[in-house]
C-alpha cells in the first residue's frame, strides 16, 4: 500500500548510492515505490498492446504517467545512479525504449516504422533487446499469457493476470540493488519482442538493431504468393463477393 | 415545500420504488447496464447493454385508486440495436455494448432514439401499432394470395382495433465515421444535426444523411508519437445550436463555436482549473481525466466529473470552477491500488435534476451521491436489494474514513470495488431516479407525503 500521493520526498544519504550492495537500505522507499509504479505502468502498456481493441484513453494516461516517472527520474539522477552494472548505458536508451512501448499502441494503426528509433544508439540496451526475428512474434500477438478473456473494463481476471505477471518479473527476493533492478529488464525484453514483432510484421526483415528498421525487400517468390493469397481475401471480403 | 422538483433538504426522502434485473450471483456480461436515460418528457426510460440490447420502460398512467404509486415503469419495448461486428482489415473485434442513448423529442406519435456502440450510430423509430387492417380483396385473412377468378365483389378495408404492438425499427445507420471509439452522441437543439464524438474526433450528422458526416473538431497529431491527449466527452449546447463542448484526458474543457469556422480546432473558452500543488502525485493527470460533461438544463453551467470530484463552471468563467463535490476523497490515499487494479480508469457520469438545484453521480459499492447546489448538503445512498421493499425510504450510507467505525457505516477498506454505479438518470421534472447497478435498474422516487 503506497503512501498518499507518492510526493516526492528528499532523499538522504544519496551519496553512498555508489556503494552497490549497501544500497538498498539507502534508497528511499519513495524510490523504490516510483519505480514499482514505473513497472506497473509498463506491464499495462504492454497488455494494452495484447488486447484486442485498446482502449486509447486509458493507453495515452498511462503513457503519460511513464514519461512522469521517467522525467523525475532524470531530473534525480536517479536514473543514472541506480544501475551501476550498467554504467555503460545512457539514460537516453532507456528512454528511447520507453518512447518505443508508448508510440507503439496506437502506432500500429498508422503501421509506419518508428523514425524516432533512429536517432537512438546503436549500442546498449535496444541491440540487446533486438535479437528476435519476424518469425517468433505473432502478428497480432495474443499468446496465452497475456491473454484475457475477460471484460474490458478491467476486475478480477485482470488483477489475476497482473499478479501472475509480477510473480514472472520478480524471479527472487531482491538481496541486492544490482538484482533488484536487473528485474527491470525483462519487461523490456518481453516487450521489445512483441514490438519488434509487430513492426517487423509490417515490414519483413530482421531487425539488426536500430540501423535495421530500412524497409525491407520483398522476399523470395513463396513469400510473396502468401502475402497476395491474403489481399485477395481482404479484397473478396470487400466487395462482398 | 413543493414536491417534486426542489431542493435536497431534510425533508426530502428517497423511497425504492422498483428494481429490474435478475438476482442471480453469476451475472452474464451481457447483461451488465451501459447507459440509461429519460426521455424529454419523462414518460419513457431507456437502458442499453452490453449485449448490444436496449430496453425501453414506460411510465404508466397514474392511477386514481393507487395514489401511493406515482406511476410504475414497466417494459415497453425490447431490441436488439447492435450486433458484434468484426473489422476485417484491422483483425478487431467490434463489441456490440451501447455506449449511449440519446432521445430526440417526439414530434409526431412515434419516439425516435440515438443508440450507438464504438463505432456506428443508429437512429430508431419505435412507434405504436393498435390497429389492424382487415378485409382485403386480393389476399384472404391468413394472408394467401387469392384466385382473382374467385373474387366477384369488392370491398374497402377496415381498420379494426388489435393488441398493442410495439415495434422498433432501424431507420438510420450512421457508419463508418470513426476511426476511433465513440464515447459520446449530442442531439443539437435544432433537432436536425447531431454530433458524434470519439477519442480523437468529433463529427457533426445530419439526420437525413447517412453517408456523410462533419469533421468539426481532429485532435489526432500528424505524428501519433506525439499523443498525449483525447477527447472523453461532448455535448451540444441545450438552446444554441452554434454551441458545443468537449472534455478531455487532461481535465480541460473547451467550449466551441460553429459559427467561428468549419473546423472547430481553435476553441471559443477553455476551461482549466490550476494544478494544486500540494496534491500533486503520478496519478494527478490520472484522476483530472474527465469522464463525462453535462450542460445544466438553463445552459448557464456545465457540470464535470472527474475521478475524485464533480465540478460545475459558469460558462462565463474559464479559470475554475465555481462549485467542486468530493465524492469519494478517502481513495485519494488508495490511489495506487485503484491504479494497479484499473478502477482508477472507471468512467463514472453525473446528471442535473430537473431544475438544475441538485447533482447525482456514482460510486463504488453501489453506492451514489447528491450534492445540493444551494444547500450545500449531500447524502450518500446505496442501491441493494436489501432495501428493496416497496417505498422502503433508503438510509444515507458513510463511509468511515479512520478511526472509530460507528454502527451503520462501511470502512474503506469494506468497498466492494467490483459494484460501481457509473450510469445514473434524473427524471427532467421530478424526482424520479434510474442506478444502474451492473444488470439491475434501481428506481427511486422522493416520498410521497
Amino acid at each position: 500500500m503506497f503512501a498518499r500521493g507518492l510526493k516526492r520526498k528528499c532523499v538522504g544519504h544519496e551519496e553512498d548510492v555508489e556503494g552497490a550492495l549497501a544500497g538498498l537500505k539507502t534508497v528511499s522507499s519513495y524510490s523504490l515505490q516510483r519505480q514499482s509504479l514505473l513497472d506497473m505502468s509498463l506491464v499495462k502498456l504492454q497488455l494494452c498492446h495484447m488486447l484486442v481493441e485498446p482502449n486509447l484513453c486509458r493507453s495515452v494516461l498511462i503513457a503519460n504517467t511513464v514519461r512522469q516517472i521517467q522525467e523525475e527520474m532524470t531530473q534525480d539522477g536517479t536514473w543514472r545512479a541506480v544501475a551501476p552494472q550498467a554504467a555503460g548505458r545512457a539514460p537516453l536508451d532507456r528512454l528511447v525504449s520507453t518512447e518505443i512501448l508508448c508510440r507503439a499502441a496506437w502506432e500500429q494503426e498508422g503501421a509506419h516504422p518508428a523514425p524516432g528509433l533512429g536517432n537512438g544508439h546503436t549500442q546498449g540496451p535496444v541491440s540487446d533487446l533486438c535479437p528476435v526475428t519476424s518469425a517468433q512474434a505473432p502478428r497480432h500477438p495474443q499468446s496465452s499469457v497475456w491473454e484475457m478473456d475477460g471484460p474490458r473494463e478491467n476486475r478480477g481476471s485482470f488483477h489475476k493476470s497482473l499478479d501472475q505477471i509480477f510473480e514472472t518479473l520478480e524471479t527472487k527476493n531482491p538481496s541486492c540493488m544490482e538484482e533488484l533492478f536487473s528485474d527491470v529488464d525483462s519487461p523490456y525484453y518481453d516487450l521489445d519482442t512483441v514490438l519488434t514483432g509487430m513492426m517487423a510484421a509490417a515490414r519483413p526483415g530482421p531487425c539488426e538493431g536500430l540501423a535495421g528498421l530500412a524497409a525491407a525487400t520483398p522476399g523470395p517468390s513463396s513469400s510473396c504468393k502468401s502475402d497476395l493469397g491474403e489481399l485477395d481475401h481482404v479484397v473478396e471480403i470487400l466487395v462482398e463477393t | 415545500m413543493i414536491p417534486g422538483i426542489g431542493t435536497l433538504t431534510q425533508d426530502t426522502l428517497w423511497c425504492f420504488s422498483q428494481v429490474k434485473g435478475t438476482i442471480e450471483i453469476g451475472t452474464t456480461e451481457a447483461d451488465i447496464i451501459s447507459t440509461v436515460e429519460f426521455n424529454h418528457t419523462g414518460e419513457l426510460l431507456a437502458t442499453g447493454d452490453k449485449g448490444g440490447r436496449v430496453v425501453i420502460f414506460q411510465r404508466e398512467q397514474e392511477s386514481k385508486n393507487q395514489v401511493h404509486r406515482r406511476g410504475e415503469y414497466n417494459v415497453y419495448s425490447t431490441f436488439q440495436s447492435h450486433e458484434p461486428e468484426f473489422d476485417y482489415l484491422k483483425s478487431l473485434e467490434i463489441e456490440e455494448k451501447i455506449n449511449k442513448i440519446r432521445w430526440l423529442p417526439q414530434q409526431n406519435a412515434a419516439y425516435f432514439l440515438l443508440s450507438t456502440n464504438d463505432k456506428t450510430v443508429k437512429l430508431w423509430k419505435v412507434s405504436e401499432r393498435d390497429k389492424r387492417p382487415e378485409g382485403y380483396n386480393l389476399k384472404d385473412e391468413e394472408g394467401r394470395l387469392r384466385d382473382p377468378a374467385t373474387i366477384t365483389t369488392l370491398r374497402v378495408p377496415v381498420l379494426r382495433p388489435m393488441d398493442l404492438m410495439v415495434e422498433a425499427t432501424p431507420r438510420r445507420v450512421f457508419a463508418n465515421a470513426h476511426t476511433y471509439h465513440i464515447n459520446s452522441i449530442s442531439v443539437n437543439s435544432d433537432y436536425e444535426t447531431y454530433m458524434s464524438a470519439d477519442d480523437l474526433r468529433i463529427n457533426l450528422w445530419n439526420f437525413e444523411i447517412t453517408n456523410q458526416s462533419f469533421n468539426i473538431v481532429d485532435i489526432k497529431p500528424a505524428n501519433m508519437e506525439e499523443l498525449t491527449e483525447v477527447i472523453t466527452a461532448a455535448e451540444f449546447h441545450p438552446h444554441h445550436c452554434n454551441t458545443f463542448v468537449y472534455s478531455s484526458s487532461k481535465g480541460t474543457i473547451r467550449l466551441c463555436d460553429m459559427r467561428a469556422s468549419a473546423l472547430c480546432d481553435r476553441h471559443t473558452k477553455f476551461f482549466e482549473e490550476p494544478e494544486d500543488p500540494s496534491n500533486r502525485s503520478f496519478f494527478s493527470e490520472i484522476i483530472s481525466s474527465i469522464s463525462d460533461v453535462k450542460f445544466s438544463h438553463s445552459g448557464r453551467y456545465i457540470m464535470t466529473r472527474d475521478y475524485l470530484t464533480v465540478k460545475v463552471w459558469d460558462l462565463n468563467m474559464e479559470n475554475r470552477p465555481i462549485e467542486t463535490y468530493q465524492v469519494h476523497d478517502y481513495l485519494r490515499s488508495k490511489l495506487c491500488s485503484l491504479y494497479e487494479n484499473d478502477c482508477i480508469f472507471d468512467k463514472f457520469e453525473c446528471v442535473w435534476n430537473g431544475s438544475d438545484s441538485v447533482i447525482m453521480t456514482g460510486s463504488y459499492n453501489n453506492f451514489f451521491r447528491m450534492f445540493d447546489r444551494n444547500t450545500k448538503r449531500d447524502v450518500t445512498l446505496e442501491a441493494s436489494r436489501e432495501n428493496s421493499k416497496p417505498r422502503a425510504i433508503l438510509k444515507p450510507r458513510k463511509v468511515c474514513v479512520g478511526g472509530k467505525r460507528r454502527k451503520d457505516e462501511i470502512s474503506v477498506d469494506s468497498l466492494d470495488f467490483s459494484k460501481k454505479i457509473l450510469h445514473t438518470a434524473w427524471h427532467p421534472s421530478e424526482n424520479i431516479i434510474a442506478v444502474a447497478a451492473t444488470n439491475n435498474l434501481y428506481i427511486f422516487q422522493d416520498k410521497v407525503n
